[in-house]
Protein backbone atom coordinates (compact mmCIF):
# COMPACT_ATOMS: atom_id res chain seq x y z
CA UNK A 1 0.00 0.00 0.00
CA UNK A 2 2.38 2.04 1.04
CA UNK A 3 4.33 1.82 -2.11
CA UNK A 4 1.55 2.64 -4.54
CA UNK A 5 0.67 6.05 -2.02
CA UNK A 6 4.48 6.87 -2.89
CA UNK A 7 4.19 6.21 -6.75
CA UNK A 8 0.93 8.59 -6.87
CA UNK A 9 3.21 10.99 -5.21
CA UNK A 10 5.76 11.24 -7.17
CA UNK A 11 3.37 10.81 -10.33
CA UNK A 12 1.73 13.77 -9.15
CA UNK A 13 4.71 16.20 -8.44
CA UNK A 14 6.01 15.06 -12.34
CA UNK A 15 2.21 15.60 -13.19
CA UNK A 16 3.01 19.29 -11.81
CA UNK A 17 6.47 20.12 -13.18
CA UNK A 18 5.29 19.04 -16.21
CA UNK A 19 2.16 21.15 -16.10
CA UNK A 20 4.13 23.81 -15.06
CA UNK A 21 7.06 24.26 -17.47
CA UNK A 22 3.81 24.04 -20.10
CA UNK A 23 1.52 26.79 -18.51
CA UNK A 24 4.53 29.57 -18.32
CA UNK A 25 5.34 30.14 -21.76
CA UNK A 26 1.85 29.80 -23.09
CA UNK A 27 0.77 32.79 -20.07
CA UNK A 28 4.36 34.31 -21.49
CA UNK A 29 3.07 34.44 -24.82
CA UNK A 30 -0.53 36.38 -23.30
CA UNK A 31 1.39 39.27 -21.80
CA UNK A 32 3.86 39.44 -24.65
CA UNK A 33 7.04 38.67 -22.61
CA UNK A 34 9.15 36.17 -24.61
CA UNK A 35 11.74 36.34 -22.41
CA UNK A 36 10.38 33.92 -20.23
CA UNK A 37 9.74 31.40 -23.29
CA UNK A 38 13.32 31.55 -24.04
CA UNK A 39 13.87 30.66 -20.82
CA UNK A 40 11.49 28.00 -20.28
CA UNK A 41 12.87 26.44 -23.65
CA UNK A 42 16.40 26.32 -21.84
CA UNK A 43 14.81 24.44 -19.11
CA UNK A 44 13.28 21.68 -21.38
CA UNK A 45 16.52 21.22 -23.82
CA UNK A 46 19.10 21.01 -20.75
CA UNK A 47 16.38 18.89 -18.92
CA UNK A 48 16.48 16.92 -22.22
CA UNK A 49 20.27 16.58 -22.51
CA UNK A 50 20.18 15.44 -18.62
CA UNK A 51 17.51 13.11 -19.09
CA UNK A 52 20.20 11.52 -21.66
CA UNK A 53 22.95 11.14 -19.33
CA UNK A 54 20.68 9.99 -16.75
CA UNK A 55 20.16 6.55 -18.35
CA UNK A 56 23.82 6.25 -18.08
CA UNK A 57 24.24 8.37 -14.86
CA UNK A 58 21.03 7.70 -12.78
CA UNK A 59 20.24 3.78 -13.76
CA UNK A 60 23.58 2.63 -14.78
CA UNK A 61 25.48 4.41 -12.65
CA UNK A 62 27.92 5.66 -15.12
CA UNK A 63 29.41 8.84 -13.86
CA UNK A 64 30.35 10.24 -17.66
CA UNK A 65 32.55 13.56 -17.24
CA UNK A 66 32.08 13.45 -20.96
CA UNK A 67 28.86 14.26 -22.16
CA UNK A 68 29.29 17.74 -23.38
CA UNK A 69 30.90 15.99 -26.61
CA UNK A 70 27.38 14.23 -27.34
CA UNK A 71 25.77 17.67 -26.31
CA UNK A 72 28.04 19.77 -28.89
CA UNK A 73 28.32 17.11 -31.43
CA UNK A 74 24.22 17.74 -31.86
CA UNK A 75 25.23 21.02 -31.95
CA UNK A 76 27.44 21.46 -34.63
CA UNK A 77 25.24 19.24 -36.46
CA UNK A 78 22.39 22.09 -36.92
CA UNK A 79 24.95 24.44 -37.66
CA UNK A 80 27.42 22.81 -39.94
CA UNK A 81 24.31 21.57 -41.49
CA UNK A 82 22.47 24.98 -41.90
CA UNK A 83 25.70 26.61 -42.76
CA UNK A 84 25.76 24.35 -46.10
CA UNK A 85 22.17 24.08 -46.56
CA UNK A 86 22.92 28.58 -46.50
CA UNK A 87 25.69 27.98 -48.59
CA UNK A 88 24.57 25.57 -51.30
CA UNK A 89 28.25 23.55 -50.10
CA UNK A 90 27.89 19.78 -50.93
CA UNK A 91 28.22 18.54 -47.48
CA UNK A 92 29.96 14.91 -47.81
CA UNK A 93 29.70 12.56 -50.70
CA UNK A 94 27.92 15.26 -52.36
CA UNK A 95 25.11 15.23 -49.85
CA UNK A 96 23.80 18.95 -49.26
CA UNK A 97 23.23 20.43 -45.68
CA UNK A 98 19.42 20.70 -44.48
CA UNK A 99 17.62 23.28 -43.19
CA UNK A 100 14.86 20.54 -41.57
CA UNK A 101 14.83 20.12 -38.25
CA UNK A 102 13.93 16.41 -38.30
CA UNK A 103 16.57 15.36 -41.27
CA UNK A 104 18.94 17.52 -38.39
CA UNK A 105 17.86 15.90 -35.51
CA UNK A 106 18.03 12.06 -37.17
CA UNK A 107 21.88 12.82 -38.22
CA UNK A 108 22.38 14.40 -34.42
CA UNK A 109 21.30 10.94 -32.91
CA UNK A 110 22.64 9.02 -34.99
CA UNK A 111 26.09 10.90 -34.95
CA UNK A 112 26.32 11.23 -30.94
CA UNK A 113 25.30 7.79 -30.83
CA UNK A 114 27.77 6.46 -32.89
CA UNK A 115 30.61 8.90 -31.06
CA UNK A 116 29.19 7.35 -27.94
CA UNK A 117 29.15 4.00 -29.15
CA UNK A 118 32.85 4.62 -29.73
CA UNK A 119 34.13 6.75 -26.63
CA UNK A 120 31.93 4.24 -24.51
CA UNK A 121 33.81 1.22 -26.22
CA UNK A 122 36.98 2.03 -24.48
CA UNK A 123 35.79 4.19 -21.58
CA UNK A 124 33.53 1.26 -19.96
CA UNK A 125 37.22 -0.65 -20.22
CA UNK A 126 37.61 1.38 -17.19
CA UNK A 127 35.65 2.02 -13.87
CA UNK A 128 35.13 4.68 -11.28
CA UNK A 129 37.36 7.85 -11.28
CA UNK A 130 39.20 6.28 -14.51
CA UNK A 131 35.93 6.03 -16.29
CA UNK A 132 35.03 9.83 -15.20
CA UNK A 133 39.07 10.52 -16.36
CA UNK A 134 38.62 9.51 -19.61
CA UNK A 135 35.26 10.49 -20.52
CA UNK A 136 36.68 13.83 -19.67
CA UNK A 137 39.37 13.52 -22.38
CA UNK A 138 37.68 12.06 -24.43
CA UNK A 139 35.15 15.05 -24.61
CA UNK A 140 38.40 17.07 -24.34
CA UNK A 141 39.79 16.04 -27.75
CA UNK A 142 36.57 16.58 -29.45
CA UNK A 143 36.72 20.48 -27.84
CA UNK A 144 40.18 21.27 -29.11
CA UNK A 145 39.70 20.01 -32.28
CA UNK A 146 36.37 22.06 -32.58
CA UNK A 147 38.56 24.90 -31.88
CA UNK A 148 40.82 24.28 -34.67
CA UNK A 149 38.85 23.55 -36.65
CA UNK A 150 38.56 27.15 -38.98
CA UNK A 151 35.98 25.65 -41.19
CA UNK A 152 33.08 25.50 -38.98
CA UNK A 153 34.26 29.33 -36.84
CA UNK A 154 36.55 27.61 -34.83
CA UNK A 155 36.93 29.45 -31.60
CA UNK A 156 34.43 31.63 -32.42
CA UNK A 157 31.60 29.24 -32.96
CA UNK A 158 29.42 29.09 -35.90
CA UNK A 159 25.87 31.54 -36.13
CA UNK A 160 22.85 29.86 -37.97
CA UNK A 161 21.13 33.03 -39.50
CA UNK A 162 17.59 31.74 -39.80
CA UNK A 163 16.45 28.94 -37.06
CA UNK A 164 15.46 25.38 -39.27
CA UNK A 165 12.76 24.88 -39.43
CA UNK A 166 9.83 22.22 -38.91
CA UNK A 167 7.26 21.53 -41.60
CA UNK A 168 3.76 23.50 -41.22
CA UNK A 169 5.29 25.81 -38.74
CA UNK A 170 6.82 28.84 -37.96
CA UNK A 171 9.81 28.20 -35.62
CA UNK A 172 11.00 31.82 -35.12
CA UNK A 173 7.61 32.29 -33.43
CA UNK A 174 9.13 31.53 -29.83
CA UNK A 175 5.92 29.74 -28.26
CA UNK A 176 6.40 27.20 -31.40
CA UNK A 177 10.08 26.47 -31.19
CA UNK A 178 9.24 25.92 -27.46
CA UNK A 179 6.66 23.55 -27.97
CA UNK A 180 8.93 21.19 -29.95
CA UNK A 181 11.64 21.00 -27.16
CA UNK A 182 8.54 20.32 -24.85
CA UNK A 183 7.40 17.47 -27.23
CA UNK A 184 10.85 15.82 -27.73
CA UNK A 185 11.03 15.97 -23.74
CA UNK A 186 8.31 14.11 -23.23
CA UNK A 187 8.91 11.53 -26.13
CA UNK A 188 12.27 11.34 -24.08
CA UNK A 189 10.91 10.95 -20.67
CA UNK A 190 8.87 8.22 -22.07
CA UNK A 191 11.54 6.24 -23.23
CA UNK A 192 13.40 6.24 -20.33
CA UNK A 193 10.36 5.64 -18.28
CA UNK A 194 9.85 2.54 -20.56
CA UNK A 195 13.48 1.53 -20.21
CA UNK A 196 13.60 1.94 -17.00
CA UNK A 197 11.05 -0.73 -16.65
CA UNK A 198 12.89 -3.20 -19.54
CA UNK A 199 14.43 -6.11 -19.18
CA UNK A 200 17.37 -3.76 -20.84
CA UNK A 201 16.55 -1.68 -17.81
CA UNK A 202 16.78 -4.22 -15.23
CA UNK A 203 19.98 -5.30 -16.47
CA UNK A 204 21.21 -1.74 -16.48
CA UNK A 205 20.50 -0.94 -13.21
CA UNK A 206 21.82 -4.48 -11.79
CA UNK A 207 24.90 -3.67 -13.48
CA UNK A 208 25.03 -0.66 -11.47
CA UNK A 209 24.19 -2.04 -7.84
CA UNK A 210 26.15 -5.11 -8.56
CA UNK A 211 27.90 -5.58 -11.67
CA UNK A 212 29.42 -9.49 -10.19
CA UNK A 213 25.67 -10.68 -10.13
CA UNK A 214 25.06 -9.60 -13.48
CA UNK A 215 27.82 -11.38 -14.97
CA UNK A 216 26.78 -14.54 -12.77
CA UNK A 217 23.73 -14.83 -13.77
CA UNK A 218 24.75 -14.76 -17.51
CA UNK A 219 24.64 -10.71 -18.92
CA UNK A 220 27.43 -9.63 -19.96
CA UNK A 221 27.41 -5.70 -18.22
CA UNK A 222 29.99 -4.43 -20.54
CA UNK A 223 27.74 -5.01 -23.40
CA UNK A 224 24.51 -3.28 -21.25
CA UNK A 225 26.61 -0.65 -20.28
CA UNK A 226 27.50 0.12 -23.65
CA UNK A 227 24.54 0.42 -25.25
CA UNK A 228 23.03 2.41 -22.64
CA UNK A 229 25.73 5.11 -22.77
CA UNK A 230 25.33 4.86 -27.12
CA UNK A 231 21.12 5.83 -26.02
CA UNK A 232 22.25 8.04 -23.39
CA UNK A 233 24.81 9.92 -25.95
CA UNK A 234 22.19 10.13 -29.00
CA UNK A 235 19.74 11.60 -26.44
CA UNK A 236 22.12 14.32 -25.44
CA UNK A 237 23.24 14.53 -28.68
CA UNK A 238 19.46 15.84 -29.75
CA UNK A 239 19.23 17.89 -27.17
CA UNK A 240 22.21 19.69 -28.47
CA UNK A 241 20.82 20.07 -32.07
CA UNK A 242 17.84 21.55 -30.34
CA UNK A 243 20.15 23.87 -28.08
CA UNK A 244 21.83 25.26 -31.04
CA UNK A 245 18.67 25.97 -32.99
CA UNK A 246 17.77 28.20 -29.54
CA UNK A 247 20.68 30.25 -29.74
CA UNK A 248 21.35 29.67 -33.40
CA UNK A 249 24.43 29.67 -32.51
CA UNK A 250 27.04 26.64 -31.55
CA UNK A 251 30.33 27.31 -30.18
CA UNK A 252 33.28 24.75 -28.89
CA UNK A 253 31.74 26.35 -25.48
CA UNK A 254 28.60 23.62 -25.90
CA UNK A 255 31.87 21.29 -25.94
CA UNK A 256 34.03 22.37 -22.69
CA UNK A 257 34.00 20.10 -19.40
CA UNK A 258 32.00 22.75 -18.06
CA UNK A 259 29.06 21.56 -19.73
CA UNK A 260 29.84 18.29 -19.09
CA UNK A 261 29.36 19.91 -15.26
CA UNK A 262 26.60 21.56 -15.63
CA UNK A 263 24.61 18.39 -16.96
CA UNK A 264 25.99 15.91 -13.74
CA UNK A 265 25.23 18.64 -11.24
CA UNK A 266 21.12 19.34 -13.10
CA UNK A 267 21.06 15.60 -12.27
CA UNK A 268 22.23 16.00 -8.71
CA UNK A 269 20.05 18.66 -7.78
CA UNK A 270 17.10 17.09 -9.35
CA UNK A 271 17.40 13.71 -7.92
CA UNK A 272 19.67 10.48 -9.88
CA UNK A 273 18.12 8.27 -11.43
CA UNK A 274 14.51 10.15 -11.19
CA UNK A 275 12.31 10.16 -14.20
CA UNK A 276 11.58 13.92 -13.50
CA UNK A 277 15.03 14.44 -11.68
CA UNK A 278 16.48 16.05 -14.74
CA UNK A 279 13.24 18.42 -15.37
CA UNK A 280 13.39 19.59 -11.94
CA UNK A 281 17.17 19.94 -11.76
CA UNK A 282 16.83 21.64 -15.11
CA UNK A 283 14.20 24.20 -13.75
CA UNK A 284 16.17 25.05 -10.56
CA UNK A 285 19.33 26.12 -12.38
CA UNK A 286 18.07 27.98 -14.91
CA UNK A 287 15.65 29.49 -12.34
CA UNK A 288 18.76 30.30 -9.99
CA UNK A 289 20.82 31.22 -12.93
CA UNK A 290 18.10 33.91 -13.69
CA UNK A 291 17.38 35.02 -10.35
CA UNK A 292 20.52 35.13 -8.52
CA UNK A 293 22.22 36.05 -11.52
CA UNK A 294 20.57 39.58 -11.90
CA UNK A 295 22.24 40.12 -8.33
CA UNK A 296 25.20 39.33 -8.48
CA UNK A 297 27.63 38.08 -11.53
CA UNK A 298 28.69 35.59 -8.41
CA UNK A 299 25.51 33.92 -8.64
CA UNK A 300 27.27 29.89 -9.23
CA UNK A 301 29.30 30.41 -5.77
CA UNK A 302 25.98 30.52 -4.40
CA UNK A 303 24.71 27.75 -6.75
CA UNK A 304 27.61 25.93 -5.27
CA UNK A 305 26.09 26.27 -1.61
CA UNK A 306 23.30 24.40 -2.79
CA UNK A 307 24.56 22.11 -4.16
CA UNK A 308 26.73 21.31 -1.14
CA UNK A 309 23.45 21.17 0.67
CA UNK A 310 21.63 19.08 -1.48
CA UNK A 311 24.85 16.72 -1.50
CA UNK A 312 24.81 16.41 2.26
CA UNK A 313 21.87 16.63 3.14
CA UNK A 314 19.17 15.51 0.53
CA UNK A 315 20.65 13.18 -1.59
CA UNK A 316 17.65 12.41 -3.75
CA UNK A 317 17.84 15.50 -4.77
CA UNK A 318 14.62 18.17 -5.00
CA UNK A 319 12.40 14.77 -6.19
CA UNK A 320 14.18 12.70 -3.14
CA UNK A 321 12.63 15.49 -0.60
CA UNK A 322 9.54 16.04 -2.85
CA UNK A 323 8.46 12.46 -3.47
CA UNK A 324 10.28 10.19 -0.95
CA UNK A 325 13.15 7.77 -1.57
CA UNK A 326 12.66 5.94 -5.38
CA UNK A 327 11.23 2.56 -5.38
CA UNK A 328 12.74 0.09 -7.88
CA UNK A 329 10.29 -2.78 -8.07
CA UNK B 1 31.16 -44.95 -14.25
CA UNK B 2 28.63 -41.48 -14.78
CA UNK B 3 30.50 -39.09 -16.91
CA UNK B 4 31.01 -35.95 -14.12
CA UNK B 5 29.39 -32.88 -14.73
CA UNK B 6 32.59 -30.68 -13.38
CA UNK B 7 36.00 -32.00 -13.93
CA UNK B 8 39.38 -30.02 -12.83
CA UNK B 9 42.07 -31.29 -13.65
CA UNK B 10 45.75 -30.73 -12.88
CA UNK B 11 44.92 -26.74 -12.36
CA UNK B 12 47.89 -24.80 -11.38
CA UNK B 13 47.71 -20.95 -10.05
CA UNK B 14 50.30 -19.06 -8.91
CA UNK B 15 50.69 -15.71 -7.42
CA UNK B 16 54.52 -14.68 -7.69
CA UNK B 17 55.96 -17.45 -5.76
CA UNK B 18 52.96 -18.81 -3.93
CA UNK B 19 51.59 -21.62 -5.61
CA UNK B 20 47.83 -20.91 -4.37
CA UNK B 21 46.46 -23.73 -6.45
CA UNK B 22 48.77 -26.25 -6.88
CA UNK B 23 47.65 -29.37 -9.25
CA UNK B 24 44.27 -29.89 -7.89
CA UNK B 25 42.23 -32.53 -9.54
CA UNK B 26 38.47 -32.55 -8.21
CA UNK B 27 35.35 -33.38 -10.33
CA UNK B 28 31.53 -33.44 -9.44
CA UNK B 29 29.22 -35.94 -10.09
CA UNK B 30 25.19 -36.10 -10.88
CA UNK B 31 23.61 -36.33 -7.99
CA UNK B 32 25.92 -35.35 -4.99
CA UNK B 33 27.32 -32.77 -2.83
CA UNK B 34 31.14 -32.98 -2.89
CA UNK B 35 32.11 -30.94 -0.18
CA UNK B 36 35.85 -29.19 -0.09
CA UNK B 37 37.02 -28.08 3.22
CA UNK B 38 40.32 -27.02 4.42
CA UNK B 39 41.32 -24.37 6.99
CA UNK B 40 41.69 -20.27 5.99
CA UNK B 41 44.43 -19.88 3.44
CA UNK B 42 44.17 -23.37 1.47
CA UNK B 43 43.07 -22.00 -1.46
CA UNK B 44 39.53 -22.51 -1.56
CA UNK B 45 38.59 -19.33 -2.57
CA UNK B 46 41.02 -19.04 -5.64
CA UNK B 47 39.89 -22.30 -6.44
CA UNK B 48 36.38 -20.77 -6.85
CA UNK B 49 37.42 -18.44 -8.36
CA UNK B 50 38.94 -20.23 -11.34
CA UNK B 51 35.77 -22.28 -11.57
CA UNK B 52 33.29 -19.26 -11.88
CA UNK B 53 35.70 -17.57 -13.82
CA UNK B 54 37.06 -14.27 -12.15
CA UNK B 55 40.55 -15.82 -11.98
CA UNK B 56 42.20 -17.69 -14.98
CA UNK B 57 44.40 -20.50 -13.95
CA UNK B 58 47.72 -20.80 -15.36
CA UNK B 59 47.66 -24.35 -16.19
CA UNK B 60 45.17 -27.03 -16.27
CA UNK B 61 41.88 -27.54 -17.68
CA UNK B 62 38.30 -27.24 -16.30
CA UNK B 63 35.55 -29.16 -17.81
CA UNK B 64 31.79 -28.68 -17.39
CA UNK B 65 28.85 -30.22 -19.10
CA UNK B 66 31.40 -31.89 -21.44
CA UNK B 67 33.09 -28.87 -22.87
CA UNK B 68 36.09 -26.94 -21.99
CA UNK B 69 35.39 -23.94 -20.02
CA UNK B 70 38.75 -22.50 -19.20
CA UNK B 71 39.03 -19.65 -21.21
CA UNK B 72 35.51 -18.36 -20.76
CA UNK B 73 34.45 -15.36 -19.01
CA UNK B 74 31.77 -15.41 -15.87
CA UNK B 75 28.69 -14.74 -17.32
CA UNK B 76 29.25 -17.09 -20.40
CA UNK B 77 30.09 -20.00 -17.82
CA UNK B 78 26.93 -18.65 -15.98
CA UNK B 79 24.98 -19.37 -19.44
CA UNK B 80 26.14 -22.59 -19.66
CA UNK B 81 24.61 -23.55 -16.36
CA UNK B 82 27.17 -23.16 -13.24
CA UNK B 83 25.02 -21.71 -10.57
CA UNK B 84 27.13 -19.73 -7.78
CA UNK B 85 26.36 -18.26 -4.41
CA UNK B 86 29.12 -16.29 -2.82
CA UNK B 87 30.83 -16.17 0.31
CA UNK B 88 29.47 -12.28 1.43
CA UNK B 89 25.52 -12.62 -0.27
CA UNK B 90 25.45 -10.98 -3.97
CA UNK B 91 22.58 -9.14 -4.63
CA UNK B 92 21.14 -5.78 -6.16
CA UNK B 93 19.98 -4.06 -3.14
CA UNK B 94 18.09 -1.40 -4.71
CA UNK B 95 15.89 -4.48 -6.30
CA UNK B 96 13.11 -6.42 -4.70
CA UNK B 97 13.90 -10.08 -3.61
CA UNK B 98 11.39 -10.40 -6.72
CA UNK B 99 13.74 -8.65 -8.99
CA UNK B 100 16.62 -9.81 -8.62
CA UNK B 101 15.39 -13.59 -9.70
CA UNK B 102 13.29 -12.01 -12.42
CA UNK B 103 16.85 -10.95 -13.53
CA UNK B 104 17.86 -14.13 -13.54
CA UNK B 105 14.91 -15.67 -15.07
CA UNK B 106 15.44 -12.47 -18.07
CA UNK B 107 18.91 -14.46 -17.96
CA UNK B 108 18.44 -17.72 -18.62
CA UNK B 109 15.09 -16.67 -21.06
CA UNK B 110 17.43 -15.51 -23.17
CA UNK B 111 17.92 -11.71 -24.27
CA UNK B 112 18.01 -8.54 -22.12
CA UNK B 113 18.26 -6.47 -25.24
CA UNK B 114 14.70 -5.73 -24.46
CA UNK B 115 13.52 -2.15 -24.53
CA UNK B 116 10.21 -1.15 -23.60
CA UNK B 117 8.30 -4.25 -22.45
CA UNK B 118 8.10 -3.21 -18.53
CA UNK B 119 9.24 -6.36 -17.04
CA UNK B 120 6.81 -5.83 -13.67
CA UNK B 121 4.18 -6.83 -16.39
CA UNK B 122 5.85 -9.71 -17.70
CA UNK B 123 4.05 -12.91 -16.54
CA UNK B 124 6.65 -15.05 -17.76
CA UNK B 125 8.98 -13.45 -15.58
CA UNK B 126 7.11 -13.34 -12.61
CA UNK B 127 5.55 -16.39 -12.27
CA UNK B 128 8.65 -18.67 -13.36
CA UNK B 129 10.38 -16.04 -10.08
CA UNK B 130 7.57 -16.58 -7.44
CA UNK B 131 8.02 -20.31 -8.11
CA UNK B 132 11.76 -20.05 -7.53
CA UNK B 133 11.22 -17.69 -4.39
CA UNK B 134 8.79 -20.03 -3.19
CA UNK B 135 11.04 -23.51 -3.18
CA UNK B 136 13.52 -21.04 -0.73
CA UNK B 137 10.24 -20.31 1.25
CA UNK B 138 10.72 -16.44 0.31
CA UNK B 139 7.83 -15.45 -0.85
CA UNK B 140 6.13 -13.32 1.98
CA UNK B 141 9.01 -11.16 1.49
CA UNK B 142 9.08 -11.12 -1.95
CA UNK B 143 8.37 -7.44 -2.83
CA UNK B 144 10.95 -5.95 0.43
CA UNK B 145 13.97 -4.53 -1.42
CA UNK B 146 17.07 -6.85 -0.96
CA UNK B 147 18.71 -4.51 1.28
CA UNK B 148 16.23 -4.73 3.92
CA UNK B 149 16.24 -9.00 3.75
CA UNK B 150 17.75 -10.40 6.90
CA UNK B 151 21.69 -12.10 5.86
CA UNK B 152 19.74 -16.13 6.24
CA UNK B 153 16.77 -14.64 3.25
CA UNK B 154 19.61 -12.67 1.13
CA UNK B 155 21.55 -16.43 1.37
CA UNK B 156 17.84 -18.01 -0.04
CA UNK B 157 17.53 -15.37 -2.56
CA UNK B 158 20.48 -16.18 -3.68
CA UNK B 159 19.46 -19.82 -4.33
CA UNK B 160 16.43 -18.68 -5.50
CA UNK B 161 18.22 -16.97 -8.19
CA UNK B 162 20.76 -19.73 -9.05
CA UNK B 163 17.64 -22.23 -9.18
CA UNK B 164 16.03 -19.68 -11.73
CA UNK B 165 18.71 -19.92 -14.18
CA UNK B 166 18.22 -23.79 -13.94
CA UNK B 167 21.92 -24.73 -13.29
CA UNK B 168 23.53 -27.36 -14.15
CA UNK B 169 25.35 -27.52 -10.93
CA UNK B 170 25.83 -25.47 -7.46
CA UNK B 171 28.75 -23.61 -6.39
CA UNK B 172 27.95 -22.96 -2.98
CA UNK B 173 30.50 -20.36 -1.16
CA UNK B 174 30.37 -20.75 2.96
CA UNK B 175 26.53 -20.87 2.63
CA UNK B 176 26.46 -21.25 6.01
CA UNK B 177 28.65 -18.67 6.88
CA UNK B 178 26.38 -16.41 9.37
CA UNK B 179 23.56 -18.01 9.96
CA UNK B 180 22.61 -19.01 13.21
CA UNK B 181 22.01 -22.84 14.76
CA UNK B 182 17.84 -22.33 13.22
CA UNK B 183 19.09 -20.53 9.55
CA UNK B 184 22.04 -23.55 9.86
CA UNK B 185 19.68 -26.37 10.12
CA UNK B 186 16.94 -25.34 7.82
CA UNK B 187 19.27 -24.50 5.05
CA UNK B 188 20.99 -28.14 5.44
CA UNK B 189 17.69 -29.50 5.06
CA UNK B 190 17.08 -27.89 1.96
CA UNK B 191 20.54 -28.13 0.57
CA UNK B 192 19.74 -32.07 1.15
CA UNK B 193 16.86 -31.67 -1.33
CA UNK B 194 18.78 -29.39 -3.78
CA UNK B 195 21.05 -32.30 -4.71
CA UNK B 196 18.23 -33.92 -6.53
CA UNK B 197 18.46 -30.93 -8.73
CA UNK B 198 22.08 -30.36 -9.43
CA UNK B 199 25.15 -31.44 -7.95
CA UNK B 200 26.32 -29.25 -5.61
CA UNK B 201 30.35 -28.31 -5.18
CA UNK B 202 30.18 -26.40 -1.11
CA UNK B 203 32.65 -24.84 0.33
CA UNK B 204 32.31 -24.96 4.15
CA UNK B 205 33.30 -24.45 7.69
CA UNK B 206 30.69 -25.72 9.28
CA UNK B 207 31.74 -29.25 9.56
CA UNK B 208 27.95 -30.58 11.25
CA UNK B 209 26.65 -29.43 7.97
CA UNK B 210 29.27 -30.64 5.63
CA UNK B 211 29.30 -34.36 7.72
CA UNK B 212 25.86 -34.27 7.61
CA UNK B 213 25.17 -33.13 3.26
CA UNK B 214 28.10 -34.41 1.71
CA UNK B 215 28.64 -37.50 -0.21
CA UNK B 216 32.30 -37.21 -0.53
CA UNK B 217 34.74 -34.83 1.07
CA UNK B 218 37.95 -33.55 -0.68
CA UNK B 219 40.41 -31.65 1.64
CA UNK B 220 42.29 -28.84 0.48
CA UNK B 221 45.54 -27.66 2.30
CA UNK B 222 48.29 -25.15 0.71
CA UNK B 223 46.53 -25.41 -2.34
CA UNK B 224 46.70 -29.22 -2.35
CA UNK B 225 43.84 -31.78 -2.00
CA UNK B 226 45.44 -34.02 0.38
CA UNK B 227 42.63 -36.49 -0.09
CA UNK B 228 39.42 -37.35 -0.69
CA UNK B 229 36.75 -39.96 0.01
CA UNK B 230 33.46 -40.41 1.68
CA UNK B 231 32.74 -38.82 5.15
CA UNK B 232 34.16 -41.72 7.25
CA UNK B 233 37.19 -42.25 5.37
CA UNK B 234 38.33 -38.78 5.81
CA UNK B 235 37.16 -38.84 9.61
CA UNK B 236 39.32 -41.70 9.94
CA UNK B 237 42.28 -40.32 7.38
CA UNK B 238 45.02 -39.72 9.72
CA UNK B 239 46.64 -36.78 7.58
CA UNK B 240 43.35 -35.07 7.09
CA UNK B 241 43.07 -35.04 11.11
CA UNK B 242 46.68 -33.44 11.90
CA UNK B 243 46.35 -31.31 9.10
CA UNK B 244 42.98 -29.91 9.80
CA UNK B 245 39.93 -31.68 11.97
CA UNK B 246 42.00 -31.71 14.98
CA UNK B 247 39.02 -32.63 17.95
CA UNK B 248 36.32 -31.84 15.47
CA UNK B 249 36.71 -35.73 14.33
Amino acid sequence: MREIMIVTRENLINLILASLLLAVPFAADAFGQPFYITLATRIAILALAATGLNLALGLGGLVSFGHAAFFGIGGYVAGILAAHAFSGDPLVFGLPGSKQMWVIWIVALILSGLVGLAIGAISLRTSGVYFIMITLAFAQMVYYFAISWPAYGGEDGLSILVRNQFPGVNTMRPLTFFLICYVILLLALALFALIRASRFGTALQAARQNEVRVATVGIQPYRIRLTGFAISAAVTGLAGALFADLNRFVSPSMLSWHMSGELIVLIILGGTGRLFGPLAGAALYVIFEYALGGLTERWQFFLGLILLVVVLFARGGLLGLLAGKARHG
Amino acid sequence: MVEPVLQISNLVKNFGALRATDGVTLDLRPGEIHALIGPNGAGKSTLIHQICGTLRQDSGTIRFAGQDIGSLGVADRARLGLGRTFQVSSIAPDFSGLRNVMLAVQAKQGSSFRFFKPVMRDRSLIDTAMAMLERVGLTARARIPAAELSHGERRQLEIAMALALGSKAFLLDEPMAGMGPEGSKSLTRFLDTLRQEAPILLVEHDMDAVFALADRISVLVYGRIIATGTVEEIRRDPTVRTAYLGDHA
